[in-house]
């Protein structure tokens, strides 16, 4: 028989209700699993009384017929998602001790179908970062390894501890979020499936805000259809945020048909960039080939905005996150460094509280904003990311989803880029311009680079229209047969 | 102009303008659902978006979109359809987002104007140049705990209006007159409570100096200043303050002051000199307002008679004093008061409204204010209700009974709560006017006062007041009093 | 445009984030180099471009006036460093 924790979110919903096993035993294997995968430091914190309740819960419904597709399926929650009475600190020090009073609708939407959660997972400090080296918990370490190589590598950022214990299987999937790139790009770099949905289509109550305009949750999972399945239960219209839109959420798994003939794939051009390796061209010329074999048309595009993405982002998220992170400041909860005056209390506490890259992006952001410098930066940002949102609406004038590579490299070593913020901030080359436009994407396991390992595929569609990602994407994924799995490196000794 | 400060140099011209932050009137709070009552518990009516949660979003009222749009039209402003909610960020105790909501580049309500009524029976048009909404601050206690500032966020996210006046004022007179005629009209239309006791209307007050004529001066800011005697207080002496250091060969810094109602001094507020930078920009929890101009002319609809027109009609249907009519609008509540007494007055004495309407306004402004005065009441909770009155003074006009018998009919009502006709009835105060029985009371005086009936007969006239005063007594104050002279005379003169 | 040591200071403070004289040089050079890179948006021509103020193609709902909050001291105080008498308690602030 195989471990239960190799087993996809669908078969675990499929053995679940087939009673193959309970939903305390699935648990079980996962908080086994865990003890021995503490090495990958992608778990914060463990919570295995609740997750053995919330299991037995779970097999009550299964029992009684209540279930849902996520009932007793056990899930790894980013830090910053709050969860009512656990440690909820954006892997912050400046939330020290944090216990929010109250559930994320996100993850209370996941437990209301059932879901089993298993703890909160590493990221980068308030999701600023693309390797979850930022983090005050420490670097998570990705699973994989180069072929006969044993450098730790990173699994992306800011997710990295949702990428990492999925493809880990140290959970069945876990919960996201994509402020730039941060569901794609570890999911690129881990082997798994990140879907960052339309901006609007998963609730932000509850979430640890790092940039309110284009913060947005979702699932990471082993499979296509095991995101389809997770995204169906993160996303609701609520009434609690502003900018969540109220349109019925579709049955997702319902979408992933395979049939993809007469469908317009666009190809940008942009996204050739300068330095890329070939690994990464390659990869992206088999997928549209993969796309072509399964019937669709596939269109040459234009997104002439896209290398001004980048510079776009790094405005207006600091911008945002400066005055989103106002808020800690010791006076509410979290750390507090007392000092002469409130002043004092304030900037010390922010000191110690903040690691250096929240700082640097604080700092960015206050300044951007200052004045004299508003119409410079921001509203000059702001502007060319109407003209980024105008290029993606052209597009689809055309095409019906557009392929890209997700990042720009496969994963990289601890320590490789963190020296240098900027290169840093260029993993995200490819993820950004749909942030930015608020537009569903995908990345889907491609294939494995030169030294064997894994590299995604990107899938952006049209607003609202995560059905079409899916159903690429799966495409896609049954084309590329990606089946290699991480050598389990981690709790041999 | 009478207005200027006359300095040792010349003469200085004040200029004033005004913010004013009004409190909507709203269950709960602009952007959560959490009560304003005034006065509880502390933190005891805040949620966790008032208190900043992380991950905490805010949400609009609706009723204070309304309420901001209906202010806006009572002003005679442009209602903006389209308008956005920023963030202005600064670090406070009691800010615990780290930034107010507010409205900056495009607030809901834009130009719009104010008739002000001067002592002098003058009026003066003061603009407005906007209205936004954001939220109020908490609160914070300096003086509980020897090392600790304490935190109420009870106040945290209520909806405020800023009303920001033009630099169009230019005496403590006219920024008090300013402050009451837009009290009277958020009364009126329901906006704001206008309780400056309770920080329900708070102003900011700008103030510089110069020569008549000339460039504006440089202003001070002061803050938060809480009754419409502290603000004028506050302008005269900061208007001299600026006059005595430009006349010192001074300059004035722009700067934020702080009014001590105890000394009647403004003084600098030295934790905010630094230059702020509020960084300003578009709230990206929110998204813009966009209102309908369906939306907004219901409002407009739902909208009373203002007080400058209610005013204007008093004086010209119904033929009332300017004075009157002042008194009367200047509270929504005087003024329902008057119009339901008039009515009820009209229709017991069978006469027209406007000939009536003088009467009724002058009792109102006269006996009922003074009474209520006396009693340290307001008309809100007056004893008499509008229709009590209008069975007195109907009584009065129709002759049943004298004016003198009136007030004393009145008092009898503040004291007892009974209806007037029933004092009368009861106390048998109806006026003698049977000619038959005042003659009686006139043969008897007369018997009574023979010699002095000779004395006046003999050319004493001023003696005719002695009897008048007499007859009188024996009615009990009871007798017509016109039936007496005329009856006496004829008598005395036989 | 980029920054000097004095204007890191400035926005350090505007941020209430103590830096360290020392600390303040190589900040000068980090936030200089982002600066640098977000420079390129000079080159797009923005005229009459309206900016982004949503990405969200919605107007906004606004809310019934209903009290639906609140009345939780508890929960509002539970995470706080200092509280005392049902306030929140802060190092005393001059005016
Ligand atoms: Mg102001
Ligand atoms: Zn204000």
């Amino acid at each position: 028989m195989t471990e239960l924790t190799a087993l996809t979110l669908a078969e675990a919903r499929d053995g679940l209700v087939a009673g193959d096993f309970s939903a305390r035993e699935l648990t079980q294997s996962y908080v086994t699993a865990m003890e021995t995968a503490t090495e990958l430091n992608a778990y914060i914190v463990d919570t295995p009384e609740q997750a053995f309740s919330m299991a037995d819960a779970a097999d009550a419904r299964l029992k009684d017929g209540t279930a849902k597709a996520m009932t007793g399926i056990p899930l790894a929650i980013k830090d910053l998602f709050c969860t009512r009475d656990v440690h909820s600190c954006s892997a912050s020090h400046i939330l020290n001790g944090f216990q929010p009073q109250y559930e994320s609708t996100v993850t209370q939407n996941l437990w209301d179908d059932g879901a089993v959660m298993l703890g909160k997972v590493n990221m980068d400090e308030f999701a600023m970062g693309s390797s979850n080296e930022t983090s005050y918990y420490g670097p998570v370490r990705n699973p994989w390894k180069a072929s006969g190589s044993e450098k730790e590598l990173v699994p992306g950022g800011s997710s990295g501890g949702s990428s990492a214990a999925v493809a880990a299987e140290i959970a069945v999937a876990a919960t996201g979020t994509d402020t730039g790139g941060s569901i794609r790009q570890p999911a690129a770099f881990t082997g798994t499936v990140g879907l960052k949905p339309t901006y609007g289509r998963c609730s932000r109550w509850g979430i640890i805000a790092f940039a309110s305009s284009l913060d947005q949750a979702g699932p990471i999972t082993r499979t296509v259809r095991d995101a389809a399945i997770m995204l169906e239960s993160m996303a609701s219209f609520d009434p609690k945020d502003t900018t969540s839109v109220d349109c019925p959420v579709p049955n997702y798994e319902a979408a992933l048909t395979g049939d993809i003939r007469g469908l317009k794939v666009g190809i940008p051009k942009e996204y050739h960039a300068d330095g890329v390796p070939e690994d990464i061209e390659k990869i992206w010329k088999q997928g549209i080939e993969w796309l072509k074999d399964a019937g669709a048309e596939v269109v040459d595009i234009s997104l002439p905005h896209t290398k001004y993405a980048l510079p776009t982002y790094y405005i207006v998220a600091p911008a945002e996150a400066s005055s989103n992170l106002a808020r800690y400041d010791g006076v509410k909860y979290g750390l507090r460094v007392t000092g002469e005056s409130l002043d004092d209390m304030y900037a010390l506490t922010r000191a110690e509280g903040f690691g250096d890259e929240v700082k640097r992006r604080i700092l960015i952001g206050t300044y951007v904003l200052s004045a004299g410098y508003y119409d410079a930066y921001y509203l000059k940002a702001q502007k060319v990311r109407s003209l980024i949102a105008r290029d993606f609406a052209n597009a689809y004038e055309k095409v019906d989803v557009i392929l890209t590579p997700t990042a720009p490299s496969a994963a990289f070593a601890l320590g490789e880029k963190s020296s240098d913020p900027l290169e840093m901030y260029l993993n995200d080359i490819f993820t950004v311009p749909a942030s930015l436009a608020g537009l569903p994407g995908i990345s889907v396991p491609a294939g494995l680079s030169q030294d064997g390992l894994p590299l995604g595929l990107q899938l952006i569609g049209r607003a609202f229209d995560e059905e079409t990602v899916l159903k690429v994407g799966g495409v896609l994924e049954s084309a590329a047969q990606f089946s290699a799995k991480p050598a389990k490196w981690w709790g041999a000794k | 102009m009478s207005n200027y400060i006359q300095g040792a140099t010349g003469d200085w011209e004040i200029v004033i303008g005004l913010e004013v932050h009004a409190q909507v009137i709203s269950q709960s709070k602009l952007f959560s659902g959490a009560a304003t009552a005034f006065g509880s518990e502390p933190n005891t009516q805040v949620s966790l978006v008032d208190s900043a949660m992380p991950g905490m979003l805010p949400v609009i009222n609706g009723e204070c979109v309304r309420q901001a749009v209906r202010t806006g039209l009572a002003l005679g402003a442009t209602i903006n359809l389209y308008s956005v909610f920023d963030r202005k960020n600064y670090f406070y105790a009691d800010l615990p987002q780290g930034y107010q909501i507010s409205q900056f580049k495009h607030p809901i309500v834009g130009e719009g104007d104010v008739v002000i009524d001067l002592d002098n029976e003058q009026s003066k048009v003061v603009g407005i140049e906007r209205i936004h909404l954001e939220q109020d601050a908490g609160k914070s206690m300096h003086d509980q705990h020897p090392t600790m500032t304490y935190v109420d966020l009870n106040r945290s996210g209520v909806a405020l209006m800023e009303i920001v006046s033009k630099p169009d004022m230019r005496s403590a007179e006219e920024a008090g007159a300013y402050l009451r005629k837009l009290r009277t009209i958020v009364r009126y239309i329901g906006s704001c409570d206008g309780n400056m006791e309770q920080g329900s209307m708070r102003a900011d007050v700008n103030v510089s100096v110069r020569r008549p004529g000339e460039e504006l001066g440089t202003r001070c800011e002061i803050k938060n200043v809480n009754s419409i005697r502290f603000v004028q207080q506050s302008i005269d002496y900061e208007a001299r303050r600026q006059v005595d250091i430009l006349e010192d060969g001074g300059q004035i810094d722009q700067e934020t002051r702080l009014f001590d109602a105890n000394s009647g001094v403004t003084r600098s507020m030295r934790s905010k000199e630094e230059a702020h930078d509020y960084r300003y920009f578009p709230d990206p929890d929110l998204l813009p307002l966009q209102l309908d101009q369906a939306f907004v002319d219901a409002q407009k609809e739902s909208l009373p008679e203002l007080p400058d027109a209610k005013k204007a009609r008093f004086i010209k249907d119904l033929g009332i004093t300017a004075y009157n009519a002042s008194v009367l609008v200047a509270e929504q509540v005087s003024a329902a008061y008057f119009e339901d007494m008039l009515a009820d007055l009209a229709k017991r004495t069978g006469k027209a409204e406007k000939d009536v309407a003088t009467a009724a306004s002058n009792w109102i402004t006269g006996e009922l204010f003074g009474a209520l005065n006396k009693l340290g009441q307001s008309i809100t909770d007056s004893p008499i209700a509008a229709g009590q009155a209008a069975e007195l003074l109907a009584l009065q006009l129709d002759g049943t009974i004298s004016g003198r018998i009136a007030k004393d009919v009145f008092e009898i009502m503040l004291e007892s709560g009974k209806g007037a006709e029933e004092i009368v009835e009861e106390k048998g105060l109806k006026q003698v006017s049977d000619t038959g029985a005042i003659e009686g009371f006139i043969d008897q005086v007369m018997t009574e006062n023979a010699a002095k009936v000779e004395e006046y007969r003999g050319g004493k006239d001023k003696l005719f007041g002695f009897f008048v005063g007499q007859v009188m007594k024996k009615t009990q104050g009871k007798a017509n009093p016109k039936v007496v002279n005329e009856m006496l005379k004829e008598k005395l003169d036989a | 445009m980029s920054v000097d040591k004095n204007t890191v200071a400035k926005i350090a403070h505007l941020a209430r984030i103590k830096v360290p004289d020392a600390s303040l040089e190589p900040l000068v050079g980090e936030l200089n180099n982002i600066l640098d890179f977000v420079e390129q948006l000079n080159e797009v021509n923005t005229d009459n471009v309206a900016p982004m103020t949503s990405v969200v193609a919605a107007t906004m709902v606004l809310r019934d006036d209903d009290i639906t909050a609140g009345d939780c001291r508890d929960e509002v105080l539970a995470n706080a460093p200092a509280a005392e008498h049902g306030f929140f308690a802060v190092p005393k602030v001059i005016e």
